[in-house]
C-alpha cells in the first residue's frame, strides 16, 4: 500500500503543477500586457504602468511564477483588481456555498443513483428496471441549466414554495440559507444520478453473475444478503470511477447553476471576474476549480485499492 | 504483395435486419434524422426571418401564425429552433472532429509505439480531464473574449483525451491479435499495421463514442452560450435562447419550455443511437445489458 500510495502522490503533486503552469501561461502569460488588458485598451499607459507596479506585474515571468505558487500556500494570492480585497478572502466566503452546494449535490446524486440502480438490476427485465432506465435515459440527456429553470418555474413561479434565486447568508437565516441551496442542488442532482444508477445497474448486473455470488447464494445466503454482503462492495468499483469523472462534471455544473439561480459562489465570481477582466481573480478560481478535480481523483484512484486490493498489486 | 489480413465481414441484411428490431437504435436514429433535417431544412426555409424583429408581435403564444409564438424581439421561435439546430449541428461536427482526428491520433501512436511515448500520452490525456470544457472555455474567454470558436476549441481540447485513451485501449487489443501477428510476419511495419488493420478494427467503437461525444458537445455548447461564453448575438443558439427566457419565467413561461425540449430531443436522439450502433456492433455486450 506504502508504494502504491507513493507512486499515487508523486503523480497528484505532477499534475497539479503541470496544471499551475497551464494555468500560468493562459491567464498571465498568453494576454500579453496583463495590467493594459485589465485596464482596456484606452487606459493612459502612466496608469497601466502604475497598475503593473501595483500588481507586480512589471517583474520577470518565472519570479511572478513562483511567487503566485508560493501564495497558493500561504494564502496570499494577491488583490482583486475589481474588488481590491485580497483575492484568499473574496474566494474564501465564495467557497462557503460553492463547497456545500457541490456537497449536497453530490449526497442526493449518490443516494438516488444507488437506489434507482440497485432496484433496477434486482428487478432486472421488469416493469420497474425498464422504466426507471428509460427515465434515466431522459435524465442524461437534460442540461442542468434547463432543469433548473423548470423546478424555478413549477417551485417557485407556480406553487410559490421557494425563491427564483438569491442567498440570505448561512450567518444571516440557516434555514433559509440551506433551503436556497435545495433546487440548485436537486437540479445538479437528478442529471448527475441518471447517468450513475445506470453505471451502478449494470456494475450490479456484473457481479451477479459472477461464480462466487452463485456459491454465496449455494451455501444458502439469501438474494438480499448476497446482494448487500457481497454483490455492492464488488460492484462500487466501477461506480466509484465514475463518481470521480462525475465531480468534475458536477463543479463545472455549480458553475452554470448558480448563474442560474444567481448564487454569490465561486462560479459567479468567476464570471463576474471575466466581465471586469480582473484575471487575477479568474487565475485563482480557475486553478482552484482544477485543483478540486485533480484531488478527487486522486482520492478515488486510493479508494479503489482501498475497496479492491487487486487494484494496487497490479500497479505495483 | 503482402495479402490483406482482415476478419470476416459481417452479412450487411443480417445487420441492417438487426437494426430495425432494435429499438434504441431506430428512435435514436429517427431522432437524429431529425434534428439533422431541421438544421438542412433551415438552409432553405424558415417560417418567418429568424433575425427579423418585429416588436408589435412580441411575446405572442404560439398561434397559426408562430406555432411555438415569439420572443422578447418578435422572433418567431421555430425559425429560431430550426436555425438552433445548424448551430448546435456545427459545434458538435467540429468539436468531435478536433476530438476525433487529434485523440485517435495520439491513441494510434500510443499503442504503436509503446514505451516511454505511450506513458507520456496517456499521462497528458490524464492531465487534460483535470480541465473541464467550461474551465478552458473561461480560461479562452477572459483572455480573448467570449465567442463560439474559442467554445468549439475549449469543447474539442476536452474531446482529444477521451477518444485518446478509448483509441489506446482498443487500439492495444487489436496489435494482441493473431492477424496482426501474421501481418508483421509478413513484412508489414507499424503504420502500415495501424492503417490496415487496427484502425478499420477499431473505427466502430470510433464511431460509437463520436456519437455520445456529439450530444456532449451540444450540451456543453448549450451551457457555454447559457453562460454567455457560446454563440454571440444575433446568431440563434438554443442555450443563448433559454437564458433570455429565464429573465421572462412569469409574462412567458413557454419561451423556457421549447428550446430545452430541443436540446433534450437532440441528446436523446444521439445518445440512443450510440447504444443502438454499440448493440449492433458487439451484440456480445447487447446480451450483457
Amino acid at each position: 500500500m506504502g508504494l502504491f500510495l507513493f507512486k499515487r502522490l508523486c503523480t497528484l503533486l505532477a499534475t497539479l503543477a503541470g496544471a499551475s503552469v497551464v494555468v500560468f501561461l493562459v491567464l498571465e502569460i498568453l494576454p500579453g500586457d496583463a495590467a493594459q488588458m485589465l485596464m482596456g485598451p484606452d487606459a493612459a499607459p502612466q496608469a497601466v504602468q502604475a497598475l503593473a507596479a501595483k500588481l507586480g506585474l512589471d517583474r520577470p515571468p518565472m519570479e511572478r511564477y513562483w511567487q503566485w505558487v508560493g501564495g497558493l500556500f500561504t494564502g496570499d494570492l494577491g488583490l482583486s483588481y475589481a474588488y481590491s480585497t485580497p483575492v484568499f478572502e473574496l474566494v474564501l466566503e465564495r467557497l462557503a456555498l460553492t463547497v456545500p452546494l457541490a456537497l449536497m449535490a453530490m449526497t442526493l446524486t449518490t443516494l438516488l443513483a444507488l437506489v434507482v440502480g440497485i432496484y433496477a438490476a434486482a428487478h432486472h427485465n421488469r416493469l420497474g428496471d425498464a422504466g426507471l432506465m428509460g427515465f434515466a435515459q431522459i435524465g442524461i440527456a437534460v442540461p442542468n441549466f434547463w432543469f433548473a429553470i423548470l423546478l424555478i418555474l413549477l417551485f417557485s413561479v407556480h406553487l410559490q414554495w421557494f425563491s427564483a434565486g438569491g442567498f440570505p447568508g448561512w450567518g444571516e437565516d440557516f434555514g433559509g440559507a440551506l433551503k436556497s441551496l435545495l433546487l440548485p442542488a436537486v437540479s445538479l442532482a437528478v442529471v448527475q444520478a441518471a447517468i450513475l444508477a445506470r453505471i451502478t445497474r449494470s456494475a450490479v448486473l456484473d457481479v451477479l453473475r459472477e461464480d462466487f455470488v452463485r456459491t454465496a447464494r449455494a451455501k444458502g445466503l439469501s438474494r438480499r444478503a448476497v446482494l448487500w454482503r457481497h454483490v455492492l462492495r464488488n460492484a462500487m468499483i466501477p461506480v466509484l470511477t465514475v463518481m470521480g469523472l462525475q465531480f468534475a462534471n458536477l463543479l463545472a455544473g455549480t458553475i452554470v447553476v448558480e448563474n442560474v439561480f444567481y448564487l454569490p459562489g465561486l462560479g459567479r465570481l468567476i464570471f463576474q471576474s471575466i466581465s471586469n477582466r480582473d484575471l487575477i481573480v479568474v487565475r485563482n478560481c480557475v486553478m482552484l476549480l482544477a485543483t478540486m478535480v485533480i484531488v478527487v481523483n486522486f482520492v478515488v484512484d486510493v479508494l479503489y485499492a482501498v475497496i479492491d486490493p487487486r487494484v494496487k498489486a497490479s500497479d505495483i | 504483395m503482402s495479402p490483406a489480413i482482415t476478419p470476416p465481414a459481417r452479412q450487411p441484411a443480417g445487420l441492417v435486419a438487426r437494426a430495425l428490431a432494435h429499438p434504441s437504435f431506430v428512435i435514436g436514429a429517427m431522432l437524429t434524422l431529425l434534428l439533422l433535417g431541421a438544421a438542412a431544412l433551415s438552409l432553405l426555409w424558415t417560417p418567418w426571418s429568424p433575425y427579423e424583429i418585429d416588436m408589435a408581435v412580441k411575446l405572442q403564444p404560439p398561434d397559426a401564425r408562430h406555432w411555438l409564438g415569439t420572443d422578447p424581439f418578435g422572433r418567431d421561435v421555430a425559425s429560431l429552433l430550426l436555425v438552433g439546430a445548424r448551430n448546435s449541428i456545427l459545434v458538435g461536427l467540429i468539436a468531435v472532429g478536433i476530438g476525433l482526428l487529434a485523440g485517435t491520433g495520439l491513441g494510434l501512436l500510443a499503442a504503436a509505439r509503446r514505451g516511454w511515448l505511450e506513458e507520456l500520452i496517456m499521462r497528458l490525456a490524464d492531465f487534460t480531464f483535470a480541465f473541464p470544457a467550461i474551465l478552458s472555455a473561461i480560461m479562452m474567454a477572459a483572455v480573448f473574449g467570449a465567442g463560439i470558436v474559442n467554445a468549439i476549441i475549449a469543447i474539442g481540447i476536452f474531446n482529444i483525451p477521451t477518444f485518446a485513451r478509448i483509441t489506446r485501449a482498443s487500439a492495444n487489443a487489436v496489435w494482441a491479435r493473431e492477424f496482426v501477428l501474421a501481418a508483421r510476419a509478413c513484412g508489414k511495419g507499424p503504420w502500415r499495421i495501424t492503417f490496415d488493420h487496427v484502425l478499420p478494427n477499431i473505427a466502430s467503437i470510433l464511431i460509437v463514442q463520436a456519437t455520445i461525444q456529439f450530444a456532449l458537445a451540444i450540451l456543453a455548447e448549450a451551457a457555454l452560450s447559457y453562460l454567455g461564453l457560446g454563440t454571440q448575438p444575433p446568431q440563434p443558439s438554443w442555450g443563448r435562447m433559454l437564458a433570455e427566457a429565464q429573465t421572462l419565467l412569469f409574462q412567458a413561461p413557454l419561451l423556457a419550455v421549447f428550446p430545452g425540449l430541443a436540446i433534450v430531443l437532440a441528446v436523446l436522439g444521439l445518445n440512443l443511437l450510440g447504444d443502438g450502433l454499440r448493440d449492433l456492433m458487439d451484440p456480445r455486450l447487447a446480451r450483457k445489458r
